[in-house]
């Protein structure tokens, strides 16, 4: 593997994956596909995984269930993340990307400036499934201003109160939205916890 | 210790994500087809080998499954299906629609209602709408790129002009939220409206064209139609002479070589819970005077 270590940190890299990899990624799976099947609904990836910080578990779950040798992972400041990348590299064999335009799944930051998500893949007219999906931490899922979602998977509509999301998001999504069917997806993590936002979701301050 | 014959649910870990990656980007764009990298199992092609690496894809533990094949819980379809799964993965199996949690269907959706919390997994074999009006899968891409889907409703047209009224009686073509016209797979058109608005997930599998698309729950599926020739459902004229239902899809069963026919609901679980529940059709055979004396007593 060509992986780069540090080995300052092997204990953070080799330990605290999946404890049964199969049993576990389907459990997450399913979660993780309850979560953008019904968006605004939490779902709990909790105590699946122990990942080096800044990685939250609800983060390194999705990653360990979800990434493998054919999606590059972006992330917003490698510099902050040696371990998460190492640890991912480790776990999920899923190459780190520098390239933006490559990513599949991007790690970002608290308050990540959404300005920069527009070079993010949203997909072709013809391939709109080859676009990245967003996982974005934030302070806490509940405690914020309230925001009504509507669209597939909501029945009437729901309301999620998350806090900490970056400046302009709503906008940015009901621009993502307007794009439809091209698009990102997003994922909101907060400690074990997620929320799906996928593309379809029209998202209003309520 | 014996070391298991197989991974969990027959596929490897790595088939299992790729195919998961293409589940939620089908949720994410409902009834867009996702191409996938479809495996060979160990059934033919048509045997519903899309439906089965969907079902392994999201299959857990303490997942309970039905397998239907026409409405049939008893055909050799559903049966090897279920068998397949109680095998690889050693998960409980149902044959009642309410018991389940995860439903893999060839070409019907069950009479009972589906429940939030419910998947059910459609197999299905051409999984593109046009494709028999455009061979090529370049253009249909494009055409699906620019929601030109004006060729769909000649097809549609050319019924009524030839028979007075739409002829497409399966794999009837349907928009969802109002963007991708999509295959349901061959479920009869009666089916088509419980597509719209079910609280269940549902997700498609194409196994030889390797396509996957996907609808979440409360998704608006509409039927293609025109103005004056609304969508309809098919209507039967008698009840279902086991379990005497109405308002269900019923399958007809020819009974002796002289043309006599009977007709009996399609959805196997479905009849024989009306019929527990005391429901008796007029073609119910009186079964042995057992059964006659309970029902006068």
């Amino acid at each position: 593997m060509s992986v780069s270590i540090n080995t300052r940190s092997e204990g953070h890299v080799f330990e605290g994956g999946f404890a049964n990899p199969v049993m576990d990624s389907q459990g997450v799976f399913r979660r993780v596909m309850n979560a953008l099947g019904e968006p605004g609904t939490v779902a709990d990836l909790s105590g699946f995984v122990t990942p080096p910080a800044p990685l939250s578990q609800a983060a390194a779950a999705i990653l360990l269930t979800l990434a493998d040798y054919d999606t590059p992972v972006w992330f917003e400041k490698p510099e902050n993340n040696d371990d998460a990348i190492g640890w991912m590299s480790f776990h999920t064999g899923a190459p780190r990307t520098a390239d933006v335009f490559r990513a599949a799944f991007a790690v970002l930051e608290k308050m990540s400036p959404v300005e920069a998500w527009a070079k993010f893949p949203i997909g072709t007219s013809d391939y709109p499934d080859r676009s990245a999906t967003l996982i974005l931490p934030v302070e806490s899922l509940a405690g914020g201003e309230p925001l009504r979602l509507t669209g597939p998977g909501i029945e009437t509509e729901k309301v999620i109160t998350p806090l900490g999301l970056p400046q302009g998001f709503e906008a940015f999504m009901t621009e993502n939205r307007a794009a439809y069917p091209l698009g990102l997806d997003v994922l909101l993590v907060c400690g074990g916890e997620a929320i799906g936002l996928p593309r379809t979701t029209r998202i209003e301050e309520a | 210790m014996t070391l298991p014959e197989y991974n969990f649910a027959y596929l490897d870990e790595q088939t299992k994500r790729m195919i998961r990656r293409s589940i939620l980007k089908g949720i994410a764009i409902p009834g867009y087809q996702v191409p996938f990298a479809s495996r060979e199992m160990p059934m033919p092609y048509g045997w519903g080998t899309g439906g089965v690496q969907v079902t392994a894809a999201i299959l857990g533990p303490d997942d309970v499954l039905k397998v239907i094949d026409q409405g049939a819980d008893d055909t050799t379809n559903a049966v090897s299906i279920r068998a397949f799964f109680a095998k690889t993965a050693n998960v409980a199996t149902t044959t009642k629609t309410a018991d389940a949690t995860v439903i893999q269907t060839r070409h019907r959706i069950p009479e009972a209602p589906l429940s939030a919390g419910q998947v059910i997994v459609y197999q299905v074999p051409i999984p593109e709408p046009l494709r028999f009006l455009e061979p090529r899968e370049t253009e249909t891409r494009v055409i699906h790129g620019l929601e030109e889907y004006g060729l769909i409703h000649v097809k549609l047209y050319e019924d009524i002009a030839q028979h007075g009224h739409i002829a497409t009686t399966y794999a009837y073509p349907v928009k969802v939220e109002d963007r991708y016209v999509m295959d349901p797979s061959p479920i009869p058109k009666f089916d088509n409206p419980k597509m719209n608005g079910s609280p269940a997930l549902q997700l498609f599998g194409a196994g030889r064209e390797k396509r996957i698309y996907a609808l979440p729950p409360f998704t608006h599926v509409v039927s293609l139609d025109f103005e004056d020739h609304p969508f309809e459902v098919q209507k039967f004229k008698q009840p279902c002479a086991l379990c005497n239902a109405t308002g269900v899809y019923l399958d007809e069963v020819v009974t002796d070589d002289r043309g006599s026919r009977m007709y009996v609901c399609s959805d196997t679980d479905h009849c024989e819970t009306r019929r527990e529940e005391g429901h008796r059709g007029p073609g119910l055979p009186i079964s042995g005077a057992q059964t006659v004396k309970e029902d006068a007593a």
